[in-house]
């Protein structure tokens, strides 16, 4: 049965009148940066902090926070979208692209990897397809707006995949997982879609 | 415990339990799986805001309950908790 | 004998309702009271909430939680909204609604949350902001259900806000006090006016160890408002020496 669903007389919510050619399908622009967790922020300090990109058989490359400050670095203005339905224009990220540290870990470039699980301070986790992560479609990055990092969006580092919905830019990453098959991570495993192009609509389990 | 302005509590995740259990929940006693602290649903630490609902040990932080509602399907996780309690409170 | 199940019928499944808007009233500058009729209402305790659904036009939904303000023996339910001016909702609900809209709803909702004189006392009651809300629907209750005397058990409550202007139901707590219904303390935490008898600080371990009933008199304490707030008088509830489980706690998230 379907019912027609009540109508709130007036109701627009906080989104902006206008809509451009790059707000994706079902979603609304904002120019706030909200907060989305789903777990306690975790306070990694430097000195302790690192990254690494792990294989099947284990280690491929790892870098402390000076060697990761040392790689070349990349400046990116991006659009993201969330999941649940805000988008943001033009924001301006500081870190280091997925290319360098992949190249990195797998010098003869051979790419048998199909997925990666995103692995995070605090138990997070997000899979991606390895195509969705290089050829300058991903970075970790460790500033915001010119500026460090804020802990409560994800600082030291984590994950800027924009062209995905934004739950797969994982907060507070530290290591990338290689693998042959895809298995689903945090909210995947509750019912969001395992890939999540806005542009598609991915956004649950079962959308085309 | 650290201070988290953002998160709220089991009690806010109250109507969304009403939809996957046939009982108030909130009054429900969880033990945790991973520290074996005990409470009230209610007091777990709710994180999920719109993407679902996460319900966290408060002493240990570990994931108790999380529930998703999309289109067609509800996904429960409550590996986090070992055994639930639910009062049969006949009062709304 | 026939086995039989001991299990007790469980409650009816919690239905979206079109409750009409009966009435508004502003509270203060912030704040301002919706009146509900809601067909086919069950009734609520004290301390429990709602589920609000707004849904635009294009399909856009916003969903949030409001505490009860209306005692159960009103016969109304009554949401009390402060007004979060980056907010979704709350702009809405004191701004665009107005009598005679509909307003989606769910409820009641809660269990753990919740007084009644039944439970007993003494009561102390702890809110920040519009954490009072729930805890005006138990002060409420208290007088109702009393009958014609101060019947209930000996309550007490700290209301922390920031400005004198921001205290809602001000008066009616001032009303309660006189008539020995509760012993009121106020706190405000930013500007004071120039006569300002009352605290002029942050909740802190000092004013709760003078004004909480102490740990030996086995208090029910309900504490709720700004995740914030709420926890950090929990924790120095807890350091004072009160029961955990004896130390309710709601939280409403971020400040405004």
């Amino acid at each position: 049965m379907s019912e027609q669903p009540f109508i709130a007389r007036g109701f627009a919510g906080r989104r902006a009148a206008a809509q451009s050619g790059r707000i994706p399908p079902g979603q609304y622009e904002t120019r706030d940066f909200p907060v989305l967790s789903a777990g306690p922020t975790p306070r990694t300090p430097l000195a302790s902090w690192d990254f690494s990109v792990e294989g099947p058989e284990g280690l491929l490359a790892r870098w402390s926070w000076d060697e990761f400050q040392s790689l070349p670095r990349e400046t990116p203005t991006v659009d993201i979208h969330c999941v649940t339905k805000w988008s943001r224009l033009d924001t301006i990220w500081e870190g280091v692209s997925l290319d360098t540290l992949l190249a990195a870990a797998q010098p003869r470039g051979t790419m048998t990897w199909g997925y990666m699980l995103a692995v995070c301070d605090g138990g997070y986790t997000t899979n991606l397809r390895f195509d969705d992560v290089v050829g300058g479609k991903a970075w970790v990055v460790f500033g915001h707006d010119g500026a460090p990092l804020a802990p409560e969006h994800g600082g030291p580092a984590r994950l800027l995949v924009p062209h995905l919905y934004f739950w797969k830019s994982a907060k507070w990453v530290r290591r990338l997982q290689l693998l042959q098959d895809d298995e689903p991570g945090f909210w995947e495993r509750l019912g969001y879609h395992n890939r999540g192009d806005p542009w598609r609509e991915q956004r649950y389990q079962g959308d085309p | 415990m650290q201070i988290e302005e953002l998160r709220l509590d089991g009690n806010a995740a109250g109507g969304a339990l009403r939809e996957v259990f046939a009982w108030e929940m909130t009054s429900a006693i969880a033990s945790c799986a991973g520290c074996g602290a005990a409470g009230p649903v209610a007091t777990l630490l709710n994180y999920g805001h719109d993407m679902g609902v996460v319900l966290r040990c408060p002493r240990c932080d570990a994931a108790m309950m999380r529930i998703v509602i999309t289109p067609g399907w509800i996904r429960l996780d409550a590996s986090g908790i070992d055994l639930l309690m639910i009062p049969q409170s006949t009062s709304v | 004998m026939t086995y039989r199940s001991v299990a007790a019928p469980a409650p009816a499944r919690l239905e979206w309702r079109v409750a009409t808007v009966a009435q508004v009233r502003d509270e203060t500058p912030r704040a301002r009271t919706l009146v509900l009729d809601v067909p086919r209402w069950p009734g609520h305790r004290a301390g429990q909430h709602v589920d609000v659904r707004l849904v635009a036009e294009d399909g856009y939904q916003a969903q949030r939680s409001y505490s009860i303000a209306s005692a159960p023996e009103e016969g109304l339910v009554a949401l009390t909204v402060e007004r979060l001016d980056d907010g979704e909702v709350s702009p809405y609900l004191c701004d665009v609604l107005r009598p005679g809209d509909g307003l989606e709803i769910r409820g009641p909702i809660g269990g753990y949350f919740v007084w009644d004189v039944a439970i007993g006392g003494p009561l102390s009651l702890v809110g920040g902001g519009s954490g009072i809300v729930p805890l005006m629907a138990m002060l409420r209750h208290r007088v109702l259900a009393g009958g014609v005397a101060a019947a209930g058990p000996p309550t007490r409550l700290l209301y922390s806000a920031k400005h004198w202007e921001e205290l809602i139901y001000r008066e009616e707590l001032g009303r309660l006090a006189a008539r020995g219904d509760v012993e009121l303390s106020f706190t405000l935490t930013r500007e004071t006016p120039v006569d300002w008898l009352g605290y002029r600080r942050r909740v802190d371990e000092s004013m709760l160890a003078e004004l909480i009933w102490p740990p030996a008199a086995m208090p029910h304490v309900f504490v709720c408002g700004p995740t914030a707030f709420v926890e950090v008088v929990a924790t120095l509830l807890v350091r004072l020496g009160h029961e955990p489980t004896r130390v309710r706690t709601e939280r409403f998230g971020p400040t405004g």
